[in-house]
């Protein structure tokens, strides 16, 4: 059995089981999946639902921007000095860890209801991932592969930029890809909190409208979003993956 | 009669003490002369700081104490010109292809793009790399990325080549032939090579002086006269000469290398 | 000047800084309060005793979405490792897994159970479960072929082999899943708990910022985060300990 025709399965396995779930729990609770299949193509195709996206693929596109520069600026110069990252590194996975939602009423006072206080969101839960992958690659680099450029004399400033940047590049990939997820996830939640436009703030209405169909619908096109997304970025990886040893 | 043209006088160096571990000496103290042009290898047992003794000489590493003297300047933790390393491990990048790697250090050196291009085609041929041009590391084996790490030593023509076992991961037939090939490079650019090897084989058949080392912390105990002539490399391993050579080299190794395992001072 | 020491005077650096800028009105009050009064009120509000129902709640919560991912993990892991055909089948799904927005779902959750504990627990659980099969996998694969040879001239069965044999070299891999488990616990059930719910932690801080009622809001928030901090670092030191009696 191929993969593809392996995951084919998966998937129907899945809708099997949702199927299943809706003649057992009823439509207040659920929709069906073909139903909710439709409910989605008719929500992307609607005119009034694409200000909602565009304003939620600006806001991601800009958090993921801070958090992909901050991130890789912030673990890279961490990782260069040794001391720097002994010191940083267990911040940096203490702030991965905790429940960054508690943060959200601070940054709310912060930035208020609006734009800046959902790319915050997405912004914050993205750059931690990026900037620790990031130290991880450049600290973990084979220290070969800089003596055998410190042998050539080359500056330090070329040494980070035309070895550890390189060799960097395939683990700094993986961290955005992790960013990119939790910049996503950051993004919506900013929505459904302090905003009146946008995917997170649609959903927050069906729930208050108790539309399930809606919930389901936008939920769908969440995943389906999410899982491309994943799935572009994983090819991605591998290719930068290729030349690695 | 031939110059010095790596002087080492007293050099020692001392790991200085950590939260984790107590102070290391490594090395110490050394007095070395390398002859301009001369075959030089290093012989010890593990630990006894051969590599970092390269390192210091290289300027990758500063001495605790003593002096490095290369060409008459002092080298103290400062790479200088000329100089050309070849690690043990693997050191090509693996996101360059062969010739990114081979051009590597030379971009930053101002020469104009024919005279890169030439020197860069030299070394491909030389170390029978021309198919492979284009080739990446990751496609190659362990003996071919060697060939490749020399290769980008050499486009840069030093005057000094330290190699640190470099041929350490190979079978022992590629060290055979790895080691006829150091020698003619050694013969074509006319540079003197420090060759640090645990192979007594290697270090008898290929150079001009042996020097032994102790166990740590690792002082020269002798250095032996191989004397070969313009012959040797593969091709005198059967002669009554290299038998001599490394039955003393091991009489001097045997007890230092129980020393260093037994951790027995 | 280890880092350790370096990290306490950087964190001391920091709350100064805060309390000097609260204090000479550059942060206003309405925004944020001073570190020291932050930290009165969190004495007030523990000694009180009102916050403990809410404490309890959520902790216990964490605590079963983390034991049940954990156990359901480790043995779905196990069952998973044996059959290849089920692992390639799910691997796409792993992959994917955490790029899914699981809080996306617990709208649906509240809806099919109700307002209860359950979807806390359920979001909590399903972040951890993916973490705790992927490293116990990962630990299985580890196990040398050597060891299970060992197992069958011992005439193990392969459950006897799982509970003697695998399991306990995979630990140390296990464990790193169950470090995350506990991570992904509490963000699942605070989280979900910030959402929208009607007890828990994550309820009383929600509450308190739409009350404005700074002076409850920031404690808790500095709970939190004291407790979520201090479990993880003792789940990593843990880990850590494993894993250096395991190396040379």
């Amino acid at each position: 059995m191929t993969q593809t025709l392996r995951t084919a399965l998966l998937v129907g396995c899945m809708m099997a089981v949702w199927q299943l779930l809706f003649w057992y729990a009823g439509s207040n609770a659920l929709t069906a999946p073909l139903d909710t299949i439709v409910a989605t193509a008719q929500l992307v195709s609607s005119p009034a639902f694409y200000p909602h996206l565009i304003e939620t693929a600006k806001a991601f596109a800009v958090a993921l921007g801070i958090a992909i520069s901050c991130g890789i600026l912030i673990g890279f110069t961490l990782g260069v000095y040794r001391f720097a990252s002994d010191v940083a590194e267990p911040v940096l996975v203490g702030l991965y860890s905790i429940p960054k939602i508690t943060l959200y009423p601070i940054v709310l006072l912060a930035f208020g209801i609006g734009m800046p206080a959902k790319i915050a969101f997405g912004a914050i839960h993205g750059v931690v991932p990026i900037a620790i992958f990031t130290l991880g690659a450049v600290r973990n680099l084979n220290p070969v592969y800089v003596k055998a450029a410190r042998v050539m004399r080359l500056t330090p400033w070329r040494i980070a930029s035309r070895v550890l940047l390189p060799g960097a590049i395939p683990e700094i990939f993986t961290g955005i890809r992790v960013g990119f997820s939790l910049t996503l996830i950051g993004t919506l939640l900013g929505e459904m909190f302090a905003s009146q436009r946008g995917i997170g703030h649609l959903l927050i209405q069906a729930i208050g409208l108790h539309n399930i169909k809606m919930i389901m619908a936008l939920t769908l096109l969440l995943v389906v979003i999410a899982v491309a997304a994943s799935a572009m970025l994983l090819a991605v990886d591998r290719r930068l993956r290729r030349y690695a040893l | 009669m031939t110059e010095v043209h790596v002087a080492l006088r007293g050099v020692t160096r001392v790991f200085p003490a950590t939260a984790t571990q107590k102070e290391v000496r490594a090395l110490g103290s050394i007095d070395l002369d390398l002859m301009r042009g001369e075959f030089f290898a290093v012989v010890g047992p593990s630990g006894c700081g051969k590599s970092t003794l390269l390192e210091i000489i290289a300027g990758l590493n500063s001495p605790s104490g003593g002096s490095v003297m290369l060409e008459g300047k002092r080298v103290d933790g400062e790479v200088p010109d000329g100089v050309g390393v070849v690690f043990q491990e693997d050191a090509s990048f693996p996101w360059l292809d062969v010739t990114g790697n081979i051009a590597f250090g030379l971009r930053p050196s101002g020469l104009d793009r024919f005279e890169i291009a030439a020197r860069i085609a030299h070394a491909l041929r030389v170390m029978g790399l021309t198919e492979f041009a284009s080739a990446y590391p990751a496609q190659l084996s362990g003996g071919m990325r060697q060939r490749v790490c020399i290769a980008r030593t050499l486009v840069q023509r030093p005057r000094v080549i330290l190699l640190d076992e470099p041929f350490g991961a190979l079978d022992q037939q590629t060290r055979f032939l790895m080691g006829d090939e150091l020698l003619r490079l050694w013969r074509e650019t006319g540079a003197t090579i420090l060759l640090i090897t645990h192979s007594l084989d290697e270090a008898a058949m290929l150079s001009d002086r042996i020097g032994v080392m102790s166990a740590r912390p690792g002082r020269m105990m002798e250095i032996i006269q191989t004397k070969w002539s313009d012959e040797r490399g593969s091709r005198v391993v059967a002669t009554p000469r290299f038998g001599e050579i490394t039955a003393r080299l091991w009489d001097l190794l045997r007890a230092e290398s129980t020393r260093a395992m037994t951790g027995v001072p | 000047m280890t880092p350790g020491r370096v990290r306490f005077a950087l964190a001391a650096l920091l709350v100064l800084l805060l309390e000097t800028l609260c204090r000479f009105g550059v942060i206003d009050r309405f925004a944020m309060l001073p570190p020291s009064e932050i930290l009165w009120h969190l004495g007030k509000i523990l000694t009180s005793g009102q916050m403990w129902p809410a404490i309890g709640k959520t902790l216990a919560n964490v605590a079963l979405a983390c034991l049940s991912a954990v156990i359901a993990g480790v043995i779905l892991g196990a069952l998973i490792h044996r059959w290849r055909a089920l692992r390639e089948t799910l691997d796409p799904l792993f992959a994917a897994y955490y790029a899914i927005p699981v809080y996306a779902f617990y709208p649906l959750f509240i809806v099919i159970f109700g307002l209860g504990d359950f979807p806390q627990v359920l979001i909590g659980f399903m972040l951890g479960l993916v973490a705790v099969i992927v490293n116990t996998l990962n630990g299985l694969d580890r196990v040398p072929p050597v060891l299970i040879k060992t197992a069958r001239i011992h005439r193990f069965g392969p459950v006897q082999t799982a509970l003697r044999v695998t399991l306990p070299f995979a630990v140390p891999y296990i464990f790193t899943g169950i470090k995350l488990a506990v991570a992904y616990s509490f963000i699942g059930v605070i989280g979900a708990e910030l959402i929208m719910s009607r007890t828990g932690l994550g309820y009383e801080i929600g509450y308190a910022y739409n009350n404005f009622d700074n002076a409850v809001m920031y404690p808790l928030i500095v709970l939190v985060l004291a407790i979520a901090a201090s479990v993880n670092t003792l789940f990593f030191l843990w880990e850590k300990r494993l894993i250096a009696r395991r190396r040379r």
